[in-house]
């Protein structure tokens, strides 16, 4: 019965070839829109790692005071003091401190100019905290932090332009005047947005490629390749040391705690310490520490552009505008058909028949819309890199569940839309329909 | 015009097609509405001047590497001084940062050294006194730096200078009362006065995200040398040479000091690709809009066709029977034009509404500007022409239903 259904809707459909083709394009170009923005929605709005976002915290101090705050915030890093004192103070499961540095590779044939290669000097738990995969070998050690000592860990990509992609744990790089020894080789890894260090704009850049010691990095004084923000009441100074004992926030922190107990201690703390600061004289307000977990920051730090959200919400309209423009259709075209229903319902045919006849129509409109929308999408994709940046487009590609998507997208809201139609077909009065009129 | 009752009457027997229709125009006047608005808003800011002269202009971005972080003075000299001496150039700088570049120095200015709050938030440019006129910045009051006056400093260790050049916004923000020359202000917590001994007409801030726009044009330049080993170079050519010098100028860093790193992507530019490059997510998003509204635009008019022709299809008896009691075929197209033009009003009264309606959800959403009263009432226009449009085939289609119709029965 239902293959008999789908077929006399096919002929049925070939009879009017103009509305059943408007149907299919109002039905795919408002499905296709709808998906492009979603997915640029998805790419840039994901939680960038589900397994742990609720148990990684930014603690932030409030070094300057509610003169120099924008709207009462502390800034949007630390100190080189007050990140010194949250890494002795231990007082989280895992913690690390970090900031980007930018080296250049220095290529063992000197006949190959250097190349330059961004990532970040960190703690040994950054790549538990982070959940880092590892090709090769590990992140270094606690004691290697303590020690201060030239190790490195590359990223795959680095691996395979430096040693063609083999094992290269233990062995020798130089970056810039400095020799590192290889610890280990992430897998590909770059979470988006780039959560971790949101501080310095580097949410959607390519992913890092060298990791080195926090402790190294200071002791060489290898400068920040970030951002750097003195906007505050303390004394900056005019040399190395008097900047790191400055209060200059360039830092970004990060801290794993496990349960809301822990958390409420972690708090208490910060206010401790705070209030430390405040006795010591270094500051003289009342604490104003904020601790967020990674969605609380990036909804805070606004790391989803605008853009894609305002984007989203009008391709929400746009679908419904064409589903509006399908409801009309459909019942142009079923009503064209009044006088065929009740000849139909005075042979014997139920009202569920003519459901049943009427939504697997809608139903193969949605699937040829659905289709054709799937075509339209891939175009847009393909747009995409010239809406926005080639970051973001990277992110938003046409994978299996979308593609599901839009298929499902398309039937569903088709058949939703045969629902008001297929009702007033079904009330096609049989008798009436068959006097002339 | 024509009679409206019969047209009421009729439209009373179709009051599903009816409502349809209006609410198509009313959704689609509200959404091409504010994604118009959205795209006027993006393109005002692809539009907004950084102050430099653009023609003629060119960056390079370069690391010395083999040096340490901050020892790089001596390099830089040399470098600027072998760009300099190119033919086709016609001055260069080195700078931390320039507009639309997407990165760089921010700091709150205090004109009271006692005072604990800053009055204004800047960015910091540092560059000697070839920066104005490499920039083509124009100086509306006082003087630019002398070459004594520039200092060399570790960008970690930056004393604060005695002379500074700021953009007249930034002079504007410290003493609203227009005598900003040769009064002092202190740079971010410093108890040291700088003297402010130039105002430029304008000069942007380096980022272009929404995040900076409370103080884009913001700007003071110090006169300073950094001694980083990363810099930027900011090179004005003769008019004409610039396609010359974007070969020449790499090559000529390359001879001078080979140990450096030029980046492929971002190494070296034409200062349109800055900006095209700064600006390519707003030119984007105005695009996508843009086409959104297109095929929304048609989709509508195709809706209002084939539900016109499906109207037009079932009355052909009643036409029939007008044109038979002596209606013109003038009659009928506009018995049809006028129907629409019933419906359209009625859809963008509603839509008109929608629009605020939606506009003040992107407001408190997204803190979107308001929406003008000219883009909805453009908006009304369009789409009233559009469903007009529209309709016109069936309607010619319905004018040429001969008189014999209404003799048939179906």
């Amino acid at each position: 019965m239902f293959v008999h259904n789908l077929r006399l809707g096919a002929t049925s459909l070939r009879r009017n070839v103009l509305l059943t083709a408007l149907m299919i394009m109002s039905i795919g170009f408002g499905v296709a829109a709808s998906m492009v923005t979603f997915a640029v929605f998805r790419a840039v709005s994901g939680d960038p790692i589900p397994q742990k976002s609720s148990r990684l915290f930014v603690p932030l101090v409030d070094n300057r005071g509610p003169q120099y705050n924008r709207r009462g915030e502390p800034p949007s890093a630390l100190t080189y003091t007050d990140a010194m004192a949250l890494m002795h103070a231990h007082k989280a499961t895992h913690q690390t401190m970090l900031f980007p540095v930018g080296l250049s590779v220095m290529p063992e044939d000197a006949h190959r100019m250097p190349f330059k290669a961004a990532g970040y000097a960190t703690y040994a738990d950054f790549f538990s905290m982070f959940d880092v995969p590892f090709q090769y070998g590990s992140g270094w050690s606690n004691e290697q932090d303590e020690g201060r000592e030239p190790v490195i860990v590359i990223s795959r990509e680095l691996n395979q332009k430096l040693f063609g992609g083999e094992n290269s744990v233990g062995r020798r790089m130089t970056l810039d005047d400095r020799q590192y020894r290889i610890v280990g080789v992430t897998d590909h890894w770059d979470p988006k947005p780039r959560f971790y260090d949101i501080f310095d704009g580097r949410i959607f850049a390519d992913p890092a490629q060298v990791y080195i010691p926090f402790t190294y990095a200071i002791a060489q004084r290898i400068d920040t390749y970030g951002n750097n923000n003195c906007g505050s009441d303390g004394k900056r100074g005019d040399s190395w040391d008097s900047w790191l004992q400055g209060e200059c926030v360039w830092i970004s922190p990060w801290v794993e705690l496990d349960d809301a107990a822990q958390v409420q201690a972690y708090r208490q703390f910060l206010d401790g310490y705070a209030r430390e600061q405040r006795a010591a004289g270094r500051f003289n307000w009342a604490p104003n520490n904020r601790l967020r977990d990674v969605r609380e920051w990036l909804d805070f730090q606004h790391a989803v552009p605008p853009e894609s959200r305002i984007s989203l919400s009008l391709a929400l309209g746009f679908l419904v505008i064409c589903l509006v423009n399908t409801i009309g259709l459909l019942l142009a075209k079923f009503m064209r058909r009044a006088p065929e229903i009740g000849v139909r319902r005075a042979l014997g045919a139920s009202r569920a028949d003519i459901y049943r006849q009427f939504l697997a129509e809608a139903a193969m409109v949605g699937l040829a819309g659905g289709a054709l929308g799937l075509v339209l999408t891939a175009v847009g994709m393909l747009g995409l890199g010239m809406v926005f940046e080639p970051q973001i487009a990277r992110l938003a590609h046409l994978d299996a569940s979308l593609v599901l998507l839009t298929l499902l997208l398309a039937i569903s809201a088709t058949v939703l839309a045969a629902f008001y139609p297929t009702w007033r077909a079904a009330q096609v009065q049989p008798a009436w329909q068959l006097k002339s009129n | 015009m024509m009679q409206i009752k019969p047209i009421l009457a009729a439209l009373k027997r179709h009051k599903a097609g009816t409502i349809l229709i209006a609410m198509q125009i009313a959704l689609t006047l509200a959404i091409v509405c504010n994604a118009l608005f959205i795209i006027h808003q993006r393109l005002e800011r692809v539009q907004r001047p950084t102050g430099l002269v653009e023609t003629d202009l060119m960056a390079i971005q370069t690391r010395f590497v083999g040096t340490e972080e901050s020892k790089a003075g001596p390099l830089v000299k040399m470098d600027l001084q072998a760009l300099r001496q190119l033919p086709g150039v016609q001055d260069a700088v080195s700078l931390n940062s320039y507009p639309l570049r997407g990165g760089g120095w921010s700091t709150g200015v205090r004109t009271d050294v006692d005072a604990k709050d800053s009055k204004a938030h800047t960015t910091q440019y540092f560059g000697d006194e070839h920066t104005l006129p490499t920039m083509g910045t124009k100086l509306i009051e006082g003087r630019n730096f002398r070459s004594d006056e520039i200092i060399e400093a570790d960008p970690q260790a930056v004393p604060d200078p005695a002379s500074i050049i700021v953009s007249k916004a930034l002079a504007d923000k410290l003493y609203p009362d227009g005598h900003a020359l040769g009064k002092t202000v202190y740079i971010g917590d410093s108890k040291k006065p700088s003297t402010i001994i130039g105002i430029v007409d304008r000069l942007e801030v380096p980022w272009n995200g929404t995040w900076s726009d409370s103080f884009y044009e913001n700007s003071l330049i110090q006169p300073v040398q950094l001694t980083s080993s990363f810099t930027n170079y900011l090179i004005r050519t003769k008019p004409g040479q610039l396609a010359d010098v974007l070969k020449a100028a790499p090559a000529a860093l390359v001879k001078v000091n080979r140990m450096r790193v030029i980046p492929n992507d971002r190494g070296v530019r034409t200062f349109a690709e800055v900006r095209e490059h700064a600006y390519k997510g707003d030119r984007g998003m105005a695009i996508l809009m843009g086409v959104v509204c297109l095929v929304l635009l048609g989709i509508t008019a195709a809706g209002i066709v084939g539900l016109t022709s499906f109207w037009v299809g079932q009355r052909r008896k009643q036409i029939g029977v007008r044109r038979a009691l002596g209606a013109t075929k003038g009659d009928i197209l506009s018995y049809f034009l006028t129907e629409n033009l019933l419906i359209g009003v009625a859809g963008v009264l509603i839509g008109a509404l929608l629009a605020m309606g939606m506009n003040l959800w992107l407001v408190t959403q997204f803190e979107m500007a308001r929406l003008s009263i000219a883009y909805v009432l453009v908006g009304v226009v369009v789409l009233l022409l559009l469903g007009q449009g529209a309709v016109l085939a069936p309607a010619m289609r319905a004018s040429r239903v001969s008189p014999v119709e209404a003799t048939r029965s179906v």
